[in-house]
């Protein structure tokens, strides 16, 4: 039975089967997604603002197309949640931050308006780290947001409120950003599924820039299926994004349901070491069911692992310090008073950044300044390349890489705030895919012995994610 | 690698940031202790390693499987046909200005008459 009471583990394809039997209508499905997450805010805070409007905008279009007996769109009447960092035209948009507290967009980024001419229903945009930097959704000018499965537990970051959204039922699948680990930490963190495709394979125009060589949109979703669905919406070419690519983009959904059985998986001995015991049983378990499934595994090396995270803070940094130069109190919405326009940029500044924020900015104006360009920012573009290439060697003799998402499980709001080397280490595996761009997932594969979800990464060559989604896919279905 | 409370403030004044005394304390010892663990990268040989500035062009597809064939490098050139397309109105630009008049941004007063 497919009805309103089951909203928080609706898929896709049973929204459209609800749909297309009149167990709802499109418009009344809206109506309870933005009631659910209306409720459930008091509890999670994953949600910074809501778009009821927008939302029943969209679904009174998907009603009429079934009262006309149209076929549905792939997303038709399917509520969606968006990262606060992808811009939605007419709906603020605050990048977490109180620079931006008051920043009503003038246009929609590409990938929102394929979501959105496929008939998805934005229903609000959810809480995340100050401008995308963090590991635990606890930098936003907003609040933490609580972990749905854990209320005491951050939800990871920095796309918290993208992944609690989906985790706690009020959307069937939601954006999120991923530029270290943004989308697959939090994934893994909440229990769900969440993608973080090749970089260039969806249009970054109008993600709000953190860094722009390692920045990539991508989707949560509580199947495989439902993220492969949003990402082969929102993939491909777009002219306002140069670096969004041409390459082709495979019919993920039959290609999925092909077996796995011969396909090769390498599980690099780096990712494996100092894994806390419960998360490493789980992965060797997960292990255990991709061999039952026929699939090749060996063990394999990604040498400059150690270096990902010097290497990561390096490049973010830098790229954040320049990119986020425009909030200067001129053109987005918050200004300081000053006397001079030097005085004006630094007050405004200096009260609109919270202190990561101000952190990152820091480090990255201290890496590109005189003297240091060479010895930090080339430097790190050259390890980059090493860590690019160590990839590129292992995809000589793999399909598809295999580790864990994080070292660790959800941990307690408050536990690593003060400590921001300890807070880098939640990334120390997922920062590498993005540095090489290549795409990557979390899939949940179990528990710890207190409940908390842990996600399995599975990592495949360049715009092959069709591979990836075929080996999350059959673990899934084989695991359920 | 240690930073002083004077680097701090030097680096500050080029990102235009606004400090407290507190923050300038507190982003001292931070920065030191990232610094000091960024120093790790020292150990690697990179004289001949090209640096590589974006995923698209890179040479990390040097190696013996390449990505080629998925995409061709020229195909994100950032070169297009020079041909006019609609953009934002100078309103819709100046919606989100906190100070602006007669079709422009206000900032403060910057050249003395």
């Amino acid at each position: 039975m497919i009805d309103l009471d089951n909203l928080p583990s609706l898929s896709i394809s049973s929204v459209h089967e609800g749909l297309r039997t009149k167990q709802f209508s499109a418009k009344e499905l809206a109506h309870a997604a933005v009631d659910h997450a209306q409720r459930e805010n008091p509890k999670t805070n994953a949600f910074v603002s809501f778009s009821p409007e927008r939302a029943l905008r969209a679904a009174e279009r998907v009603d009429e197309d079934l009262a006309r007996g149209l076929d549905l769109g792939p997303l038709a009447g399917v509520p969606l949640a968006v990262k606060d960092v992808i811009v939605t035209k007419g709906v603020r948009t605050t990048c977490g931050s109180k620079i931006l507290e008051h920043y009503i967009p003038p246009y929609n980024a590409t990938a929102l308006v394929r979501l959105e001419a496929e008939g998805a229903m934005v229903i609000g945009k959810t809480n995340c780290d100050e401008f995308a930097m963090g590991s635990s959704n606890e930098n936003s000018a907003f609040g933490p947001v609580h972990n749905p499965r854990a209320l005491d537990r951050v939800p990871g970051g920095s796309s918290g409120g993208s992944a609690a959204a989906v985790a706690q039922g009020s959307a069937v699948v939601s954006l999120g950003s991923d530029t270290g680990g943004s989308i697959r930490q939090p994934a893994s963190f909440c229990g769900i599924v969440g993608v973080t495709p090749t970089y260039g394979r969806v249009s970054r125009y109008g993600l709000v820039a953190f860094a722009s060589s390692l920045d990539h949109i991508g989707p949560f979703g509580r199947t495989v299926e439902d993220t492969a669905t949003v990402l082969k919406v929102m993939a491909g070419r777009d002219e306002q994004d140069s670096t969004s690519a041409f390459a082709p983009i495979d019919d993920y959904h039959a290609l999925m349901k092909h077996p796995v059985n011969g396909l090769k998986v390498g599980l690099p001995k780096e990712y494996f070491e100092g894994l806390g015991s419960e998360t490493g049983e789980v992965i060797e378990r997960a292990i255990g069911e991709l061999k039952s499934l026929g699939c090749v595994v060996s063990d394999i090396s990604l040498p400059h692992t150690k270096y990902a995270l010097s290497c990561y803070y390096i490049i973010a940094t830098a790229e954040a310090s320049s990119n986020l130069a425009r909030y200067d109190g001129v053109r987005y919405s918050s200004r300081a008073d000053g006397e001079t326009l030097s005085e004006m940029y630094r007050r405004t500044r200096g009260c609109g950044f919270g202190p990561e924020v101000k952190r990152r900015i820091m480090l990255g104006t201290y890496v590109l300044s005189a003297g240091y360009y060479e010895a930090y920012y080339k430097k790190a573009q050259q390890v980059r390349n090493l860590i690019a290439r160590d990839f590129t060697n292992a995809f000589a003799e793999v399909d598809a890489i295999v580790t864990p998402v994080s070292p660790f499980t959800a941990f307690k709001i408050g536990e690593k705030i003060d400590d921001p080397m300890a807070m880098y280490l939640s990334d120390v595996y997922t920062l590498t895919g993005d540095l090489a761009g290549v795409p990557c997932m979390s899939v949940p594969c179990g528990e710890s012995a207190e409940g908390l979800p842990i996600g399995l990464q599975i990592f495949t060559r360049h715009f092959d994610e069709e591979t990836m989604f075929r080996i999350a896919h059959n673990y899934e279905r084989n695991h359920s | 690698m240690n930073l002083s409370d004077a680097q701090v403030r030097e680096v500050a004044d080029l990102a235009n940031l606004e400090l407290t005394e507190d923050e300038v304390r507190r982003i001292s010892h931070d920065l030191s202790q990232v610094l000091t663990h960024i120093d790790q990268l020292n150990e690697l040989d990179t004289k001949n390693v090209e640096p590589m500035a974006q995923v698209l062009h890179s040479n990390a597809h040097d190696g013996p499987q390449t990505s080629r064939g998925l995409y061709d490098p020229d195909e994100t050139a950032t070169l297009r046909e020079d041909v006019p397309h609609v953009c934002l109105s100078n309103e819709d630009a100046l919606a989100n200005a906190p100070q602006k008049g007669a079709g422009y941004f206000k900032v403060p007063k910057v050249i003395e008459r």
